[in-house]
């Protein structure tokens, strides 16, 4: 049973030629998927349809069997916190937040994540300071405020906080690619044993295929998009 | 996510950008401290307009236009056509309702400034403001009678402007106004007292005594000396000096619930027409008349205010680019685009709500520092206290303004996050 499934999905920007017309596709609970593509392929704008903060024309997307388009925006807002760890390229943290209190926003906005994070620590900063010593930032750094931190920094932070309260699934928008080749190395090391041991799917998202050889499967967004390319 | 969690982080990324909100906060502060300091000056000169006479029941004269009666009785302008007699004044004195009666009369001027001629009680009834007395800066009042014709009591102004001191001689000229008036140039005045400044009409007059004004005019007649007909000063004593009549009469009651009743008595005294005036309506009549500008006034810091806000919006518009990135990592953590809206929203109110409290201590501290100074000068009270129901209102319509404004770049903010999703293209 998939965690994560695309059924018939097709979307195209208000007056323009649909970009995304998606072949069926499932991620397995725990999975991690390499998701390929070159810029200005509908990377994004897949991201924003598996996030539920678009939704397709035609088909969907479902998430934990529950299909985003039967749920009203701010119940896609609610769910995608409560299920949904997000990473993104570069500028994940809140500039003027402390690193604890950017690893914690999920748990201030869903319960759920909140209620996750306690059972396995005794409180909120426990939890997210086993998930920030496993990423490998000295806790000297937790009190700072995030635009302290180098970028390598600041992108561990986002997976601690991608990770935090073990949301069901990861989706990670090009993470590596303001590190170094060496930094990219150790980052996805770290995601890819993070996401496993909290038994979440991950959907990294890259244009950079040297990264794939580290994912069990990888998908070329070209060959499962038919949509023709403007 | 709820307005709980969002007004923290609205505190916190308000605090990431302080220095330019700070100088926005400062604009509104400013805008709301001259919106609250013109309403509360117009209060003050409101009230110290319909405050020129205070603790005054009546004000008696001729029969004819209360706002006339008003402005030569307490403004001292104009001329009065008809005055009444004197043993009118006399009865009303004697009236058993009535504590005390100042008479008042007018005619001469002196470089200007309006001669008025009263008694004694007019040091010891008369109360202006929120019923202050006369005080004497310097020297002393004028005694009534035979004794203490030629002395003076100057207002602060005339005293100030013409720089009379105790002692100096002036002498005082028949009629008002316009130069090159008959001198009553035999009979000079000497400075006997100046009064403290009052802030009202008081403060341009030159007081003498009935009898004074009496005797500069033994020897005049419609108007003009009598030809060959001289009475030097020393013998002006010897004369009848009771006067014939009176411009006005202001009278305080024994008690206040005899006002209409003595009203009514005045009004239809059998001797001669007169009229008795309530002051405080009358005055608060001719305000609606003299007091169009500060609606203008009002209106013009209402506009400062205005553009105070519009700055508000302009600087949170501004910076809403540079946050696209910020407002999407609140999206991927479950904030909605409401959310959003709200939290642009909640942190203009907040800057209007900073920007009102700070204008409200702002005009606090201005009062403290500069309100004694005022009030002598200008004789206007600015009261140093928690924001009456007007000023709480308008400080009511400017934080209701300003979280209207506020909506604008929310509004905006809405837009852009449900465009951008997650991925703000910057």
């Amino acid at each position: 049973m998939a965690l994560l499934e695309i059924h018939r999905l097709r979307y195209a920007w208000p007056g323009q030629a649909p970009c995304l017309n998606l072949v069926d596709l499932g991620v397995a609970a725990g999975e991690p998927v390499f998701l390929h593509g070159p810029s200005g392929s509908g990377k994004s704008t897949l991201l924003n349809l598996l996030a539920g903060v678009l939704l397709p024309q035609a088909g969907g997307v479902s998430a934990l069997d529950t299909p985003l388009a039967t749920l009203s925006a701010a119940a896609r807002d609610r769910f995608r916190v409560d299920h949904m760890g997000l990473v993104f390229q570069q500028f994940n943290l809140i500039p003027y937040l402390p690193v604890l209190d950017n690893v914690l926003l999920p748990c201030r906005f869903s319960p759920r994540r909140r209620a996750r994070a306690l059972e396995s620590a005794a409180d909120l900063a426990g939890a997210a300071a086993r998930l920030l010593e496993h990423l490998d930032l000295a806790p000297d750094l937790w009190r700072r405020p995030a635009s302290a931190l180098s970028v390598g920094q600041q992108q561990r932070v986002a997976a601690a906080r991608a990770l935090i309260g073990r949301p069901e699934i990861v989706i990670a928008d090009e993470p590596t690619s303001a590190l170094d080749v060496e930094r990219q190395a150790a980052f996805l090391d770290l995601l890819l044993a993070e996401c496993a041991a909290a038994g979440a799917a991950l959907v990294f998202v890259s244009h950079d295929r040297r990264l794939a050889a580290r994912f069990p499967r990888v998908l070329a967004l070209g060959e499962i998009n038919r949509a023709e390319a403007a | 996510m709820n307005l709980l969690h969002l007004m923290p982080l609205a505190a916190r990324s308000a605090w990431n950008r302080r220095a330019t909100l700070a100088l926005t906060v400062l604009a509104i502060a400013l805008s709301v401290c001259l919106l609250l300091g013109v309403e509360r000056l117009r209060q003050g000169v409101k009230e110290g307009f319909t405050q020129s006479v205070s603790g005054a029941d009546l004000v008696v004269g001729a029969r004819g236009s209360p706002l006339q009666l008003m402005l030569y009785a307490v403004f001292h302008l104009g001329e009065a056509t008809h005055n009444l007699g004197w043993p009118s004044v006399q009865a009303l004195s004697a009236h058993p309702a009535v504590a005390w009666a100042i008479p008042l009369s007018l005619g001469d001027s002196h470089r200007g400034y309006p001669v008025l001629g009263t008694s004694q009680a007019y040091f010891d009834h008369f109360r202006h403001g929120d019923r202050q007395a006369l005080r004497l800066a310097k020297g002393r009042a004028f005694r009534d009678g035979p004794d203490d014709l030629f002395s003076a009591v100057l207002g602060a102004e005339v005293a100030e402007a013409l720089g009379y001191r105790l002692g100096d001689r002036l002498t005082l000229s028949h009629g008002s106004g316009e130069p090159g008036l008959a001198e009553h140039a035999d009979k000079p005045f000497t400075v006997a007292g100046i009064l403290a400044r009052t802030g009202t009409p008081v403060d341009r007059a030159v007081h003498i005594s009935l009898q004074g004004l009496e005797a500069i005019h033994l020897d005049w007649q419609g108007g003009a000396p009598i030809p060959g007909v001289s009475i030097p000063a020393q013998f002006a004593r010897k004369f009848d000096l009771t006067p014939k009549s009176v411009t006005a009469v202001i009278l305080g009651l024994e008690s206040r619930a005899a006002v209409f009743s003595v009203q009514r008595y005045v009004n239809g005294y059998r001797d001669e027409p007169l009229m008795a005036v309530l002051p405080g309506v009358a005055l608060a009549q001719l305000w609606e008349v003299v007091g169009v500008g500060e609606q203008a006034l009002l209106a013009v810091s209402g506009l400062v205010v205005a553009v105070g806000l519009a700055g508000l919006v302009a600087v949170v518009l501004a910076g809403l680019n540079e946050r696209r990135r910020e407002l999407a990592i609140l999206r991927s953590v479950g904030a909605g685009p409401l959310d959003i809206l709200w939290l642009l929203t909640l942190e203009g109110l907040g800057l209007t709500l900073a920007g009102a409290a700070l204008g409200v201590i702002l005009l606090t501290g201005l009062g403290l520092a500069a309100g004694p100074w005022i009030a002598a000068h200008y004789g206007i009270v600015l009261a140093v206290a928690v924001p009456t129901a007007g000023e709480a209102t308008l400080l009511g319509s400017v934080v209701a303004v300003g979280l209207l404004a506020s909506l604008l770049p929310g509004w905006r903010a809405y837009r852009l996050s449900l465009a951008d999703g997650l991925t703000p293209r910057i």
